[in-house]
């Protein structure tokens, strides 16, 4: 394998798609036990996308995300003990609690929010990247979505609308296979097998590439961002990947084939063939590998002990924070 | 005030302008908001579908967007734009097109500061046409403002005049928080006095029109007129009418209708959208929850019927409330 990462970025990709794995696994364990409120969507299988993307960007670059935004969160940077303590509800969250799973947000990190609605980062995210185009300060805007969210009016008139604008925006699809329960066979039909032949017609690049391939979407992410941030307008990348829950947790994932998700975390974990390949090429050793594993276990446990003693938000915050002023 | 009166729309377009110049990060976004900038001789051509935005593309061009025919993407992007650092003015040409678009107000931009614990500032304004009377039909005549009044984290505004006009929109696109500026089509011509240079009417303050001590009428935009033309009529009765234009619904200036109610003990409201679940039947409400002791009378509310808007021209007269409908009401309250 080629790349012009240095082993210490490696580590640092690698890290985040841990964190990722190992937040969220774990997310999937305390909910089965009934201690975590609400309902919450998990990142698990992704990794490489979220991490394969903004590996390229800093905190002015704006992201949006979506329902299943943990990975995107982490990946942006986002402080993973703020998050599991909003996931928790408590005071010390993200949000102070007022957001919870579908709505953590870091303005400062460029992390837009996760969102509840399917289809609504786009036109944001479109209004991000024409703030950067305003400023002329090289940043760039990044939405995520999904193959369910690829039909949604929102995503064809941010496309158009990027495009006529001329924005620094990258669309990234997550084609994980299921918009909810259905597949892209049903709900996607584009005369093609990738939803991007879509985005092609609107007059922007467009590329399918192995969303399980960390190298893969972080060849294809960099391009498309050093193009937007040198004023070259919009990019679509459509990733291919898995994820390894179901569509909520408590999910019984009825519509998926016997054994897929065993397989996809034997054959083509994301986590697993990065390491194989950055430690066969001895660009990374094994000890390190392992190292940021057992690092990032105690990171997230750590994170779920302090969530669980934090306090509730005090009452008063019901009331706050509707309005700056009303 | 040595200068002629103006026009609302040109009360409109002055706020705009003085904003723009103001402040950089104020952007204007919507459909032939420049007129389809894209060729020298069409520039500035149209400035809005009634020349509302007119004249600001050549002083702003990099800051007056034309975009395509998509609320959903643009109204979205005023809002986005907006939580990052910019203060943009999102035109929805007609209110009654926020079917298309209402998730990145109502979900998005209202939501943002409450879900992310107080961390974000979303300062987008949406100005919108309201209003019957030009038999523009069910999908072009609405006042449709309780359904955004409705909506924790937005501001609802709606001037009645040119002077309120150019204060309450500076307000609103200086103001940090999304705000919905509502403009009764039938108010664009109305001239008025109004400062040639930049001034800002506070949000949530009502303007208390004329004071009488027998009845208080709380009226809206283009009905803020008729109330007046119903108080002249009635004064010759020696009814004397206290009017009071909220200008903006939410918030709501709850005290200045209160203590009126509290001086008259009879309320009429007066909407020219519905009764059910509107701005009418929640006034009526609140002061009946809050000041019922005062009350000499049952409030009234004079509001359209609960159909859409008719098209037919007699249809729609029968349709709007108008000077006689509040004049009505008025003496019933009297009996």
């Amino acid at each position: 394998m080629k790349t012009q990462l240095s082993k210490e970025d490696l580590l640092k990709a690698y890290r985040k798609m841990r964190e990722i794995r190992e937040f969220e696994d774990r997310v999937h364990v305390e909910f089965a036990k009934g201690t975590l409120p609400g309902f919450v969507h998990l990142y698990s299988g992704e990794e490489a996308v979220a991490v394969g993307v903004c590996e390229h960007l800093n905190d002015k670059d704006r992201i949006a995300s979506t329902h299943r935004g943990h990975g995107h969160c982490i990946a942006k940077g986002v402080e993973l003990e703020g998050m599991m303590a909003e996931i928790y509800g408590k005071k010390t969250g993200t949000c102070g609690g007022k957001g919870g799973s579908m709505h953590i947000a870091d303005l400062d990190k460029g992390m837009m929010g996760a969102n509840g609605i399917v289809g609504a980062g786009p036109p944001l995210i479109a209004g991000a990247s024409l703030a950067s185009k305003l400023r002329k300060d090289g940043s760039v805007g990044v939405v995520f979505f999904g193959d369910g969210a690829s039909n949604q009016g929102t995503n064809f008139e941010s496309m158009n609308l990027a495009v006529t604008l001329d924005l620094p925006m990258i669309f990234v699809l997550e084609n994980n296979g299921y918009a909810e329960s259905t597949s892209p066979k049903y709900s996607a039909k584009v005369g093609s097998e990738n939803i991007a032949d879509r985005a092609r017609g609107f007059g922007m690049p467009a590329v399918t590439v192995d969303g399980n391939d960390f190298f893969a979407v972080y060849e294809a992410a960099g391009e498309a961002i050093e193009r937007a941030r040198k004023g070259g307008g919009p990019t679509f990348i459509e990733c291919k990947t898995m994820r390894y829950f179901g569509h909520f947790e408590g999910d019984a994932q009825t519509y998926r084939p016997k054994d897929e998700v065993k397989n996809a975390r034997a054959n083509n974990c994301p986590l697993k063939r990065f390491a194989d390949a950055v430690t066969s090429a001895g660009l990374v050793e094994a000890a390190d590998i392992e190292a940021v594993d057992k690092e990032v276990l105690a990171q997230v446990d750590a994170a779920v002990k302090a969530a669980e003693t934090a306090p509730q938000p005090d009452l008063d915050a019901l009331m706050n924070d509707v309005y700056v002023s009303y | 005030m040595a200068r002629k009166k103006i026009m609302f729309k040109d009360a409109i377009n002055e706020a705009m302008r003085l904003e723009m110049e103001r402040d950089e990060s104020v952007i204007i976004l919507g459909l032939d908001v420049a007129g389809s900038a894209g060729t020298e001789q069409e520039r500035d051509s149209w400035g809005g579908v009634l020349g509302v935005t007119k004249g600001l593309y050549p002083l702003f061009p990099d800051r007056v967007i034309d975009t395509p025919i998509s609320e959903s993407a643009y109204v979205g992007a005023a809002v986005g734009a907006s939580a990052c650092g910019m203060r943009a003015v999102g035109e929805l040409m007609f209110s009654d097109f926020m079917g298309v678009c209402f998730d990145q107000l109502y979900n998005q931009a209202a939501k943002f500061r409450y879900m992310f614990g107080g961390k974000a500032v979303t300062p987008v304004t949406i100005r919108t046409m309201i209003g019957a009377g030009f038999s523009a039909a069910a999908q072009h005549s609405q006042s449709p403002y309780s359904m955004f009044a409705h909506v924790p984290g937005l501001k609802s505004i709606i001037p009645s005049n040119p002077y309120d006009a150019k204060g309450l929109l500076a307000a609103s696109i200086e103001d940090d928080d999304p705000c919905v500026f509502f403009e009764h089509k039938a108010l664009y011509t109305m001239k008025g006095d109004v400062p040639e240079e930049h001034y800002t009417i506070p949000l949530g303050e009502a303007n208390v029109v004329q004071e009488g001590k027998d009845v208080t009428i709380v009226a809206l935009a283009r009905m803020v007129q008729f109330a007046e033309k119903a108080a002249k009529k009635l004064a010759k009765d020696g009814i004397e009418c206290t009017i009071i234009d909220p200008r903006t619904i939410s918030p709501m200036d709850w005290n200045t209708i209160y203590s009126s109610v509290e001086k008259t003990g009879r309320l009429v409201v007066v909407d020219e959208s519905y009764d059910l679940c509107g701005v009418a039947s929640d006034i009526c409400g609140h002061v009946s929850q809050n000041v019922f002791g005062a009350l000499k009378a049952a409030p009234q509310m004079v509001t359209a019927p609960f159909t859409p808007t008719p098209f037919a021209a007699n249809l729609e007269a029968a349709y709007l409330p108008d000077a006689k409908k509040i004049e009505a009401a008025v003496r019933k309250t009297m009996e």
